[in-house]
């Protein structure tokens, strides 16, 4: 029974873990704290069930329309928003995105009520009920194929920050944007490159979120906490050890919840939270 | 080749520079000393685009830089060795060179670029696949002189690469430069070293409360009692 919970709470953390990589990057690489994050991966979960619903593909099929379409709505938010914030020197630049992501975040919760109602959607698959039964534990499909589908989607990006010529640019200006500009990288545009790659990894994960369990236009303010308790346990700089990091917030919320009942699963995080700021503030792998 | 004049630069109320005319030709190795605070790498940070000066202009090649994003700045040809080196700590040796070549005028020399700096630090490239939070301060060093290289620059300008090194590191880096400058490289050095920068360049200036104090030819200056008892200190002018 133990260990049915900790495995449900594994695959839940790899969400934790995908929500919480797009935020990461933002923070890291532009010092910007985008606190609508949340509402960015409720609007990927409308959209997957929007393109579901109307364009008839497979729900996880509809991540290959759901990301680039989260990609132009991160360029446009840049463009719009985040592209002035990032003119500030670095300490406004944390204050003054927090009130434009919290500004941001109401405006999007509410025009999300307003188109779509407050309900509660999920997903329905024909494969939906499957679950695949080893040594006495039930793994439900679907959120397995989504923490497959997480880790690949965070494997991806970690080669794609590693190999590609403007992957690299990103982790330069994450690590000093002066001497990044000095080596002839425009760092303006890496900012818009990992703020848009931030918001597609936020639409990705909504995806997951509304196949595995629903959305409504409320879930934004929960899964930014989930990220940013994600974030400062792990620490920046590094895609691969964020999603451990949501794997292990995951599984923590799991055990909290089976020793000391339901309604400790939240607890956990905010405990966590606290301790690593206070233990290591860096994070488990933070550089 | 690079042209400053009346430059002026302030941090807040604070004025840093207060109206710097100067130049650097072609071919040339041309030092800036001063003391601390006088404003030099105020100055090179105005050049490579980091600061917007307050007034005055700075040009290269007929081009006013002032109009330009720092980025772009490399792309004409100007790089710099900042001050701190301020290297991509947790990137590899190599990744930290490769990203020198970023701009577009030094993509296609890349590979080319890359062996000059292995000639011309040998030390790099066995260490090439090192982070370069490992290396020696000296070593460090390398990896920025040799980044700012691989940017393929027609001026080079380093603010105060001896700083924090060993002596006898710092002699290789001065024989670097001047084998840069063999290849046809302007260098702009910044340097506290006074006597490993006059021995070095072909002109300097001095640099004292934002304003240009003297200048002239590097032999000169060595010979000048005021350089001599600010700058090289008392031993300099007993000998």
């Amino acid at each position: 029974m133990l260990a049915q919970q900790l495995l449900l709470g594994l695959l839940i953390g790899g969400l934790y873990g995908l929500a919480a990589a797009g935020l990461s990057l933002v923070f890291g690489v532009l010092k910007v704290l985008d606190v609508a994050h949340g509402e960015l991966i409720m609007l990927g979960g409308y959209m997957a069930f929007f393109v579901v619903a109307l364009v008839g593909l497979d729900p996880f099929v509809s991540l290959v329309l759901v990301i680039p379409l989260s990609l132009l709505l991160g360029v446009a938010l840049y463009w719009g928003l985040f592209g002035f914030v990032v003119r500030a020197d670095e300490e406004t630049r944390v204050k003054n995105s927090l009130l434009i992501g919290f500004g941001l975040a109401l405006a999007l919760h509410a025009l999300a009520v307003r188109l779509w109602t407050a309900d509660e959607r999920s997903i329905i698959t024909p494969y939906g009920g499957t679950v695949i039964s080893v040594g006495g534990l039930s793994i439900p499909v679907v959120r397995l194929v989504s923490l497959a589908i997480a880790f690949a989607l965070i494997g991806g990006l970690h080669l794609l920050l590693a190999r590609w010529r403007w992957g690299k640019a990103i982790r330069a200006t994450a690590e000093d944007w002066q001497a990044a500009l000095l080596t002839g990288i425009d760092v303006r545009r890496a900012y818009l490159l990992a703020f848009a790659i931030g918001t597609a990894l936020a639409g990705a994960a909504g995806t997951l979120v509304t196949i595995g369990y629903s959305v409504s236009p409320s879930i934004g303010l929960e899964w930014t906490l989930k990220a940013l308790i994600v974030v400062v346990l792990a620490g920046l700089g590094s895609m691969i050890g964020t999603f451990v990091g949501g794997l292990l917030l995951g599984v923590a919320e799991a055990a909290s919840a089976a020793t000391f009942g339901g309604a400790y699963r939240e607890v956990v995080g905010l405990v966590i939270f606290v301790v690593v700021l206070v233990v290591r503030p860096r994070g488990l792998f933070g550089r | 080749m690079l042209e400053i004049r009346n430059l002026e630069a302030a941090y807040g109320d604070i004025r840093v520079l207060a109206g710097v005319t100067l130049t650097v030709g072609p071919g040339e190795i041309v030092a800036l000393l001063g003391p601390n605070g006088a404003g030099k790498s105020t100055l090179l940070n105005s050049i490579a685009g980091l600061l917007r000066p307050r007034a005055g202009a700075v040009t290269f090649e007929g081009e006013d830089l002032g109009r330009l994003h720092a980025h772009l700045i490399v792309d004409r040809g100007v790089a710099l060795v900042p001050e701190g080196r301020r290297l991509f700590g947790g990137m590899t040796v190599e990744e930290n060179l490769e990203l020198g070549a970023f701009a577009n005028r030094a993509r296609a020399t890349k590979a080319a670029g890359l062996q000059r700096v292995f000639a011309l630090f040998p030390d790099l490239r066995e260490r090439r696949r090192q982070l370069v939070r490992a290396l020696s301060g000296g070593q460090q060093q390398m990896v920025a002189v040799g980044r700012a290289l691989m940017t393929n620059p027609k001026l080079l300008m380093l603010d105060e690469p001896s700083l924090g090194i060993a002596p006898r590191l710092v002699r290789d880096i001065m024989d670097a430069l001047a084998e840069i400058n063999r290849g046809g490289v302007a260098v702009f050095l910044v340097e506290q070293n006074v006597q490993a920068a006059l021995g070095l360049a072909h002109r300097a200036y001095v640099l004292e409360s934002g304003r240009i104090a003297l200048q002239g030819p590097a032999v000169e200056l060595q010979r000048d009692p005021h350089v001599r008892r600010a700058y090289l200190g008392p031993l300099a002018v007993r000998e």
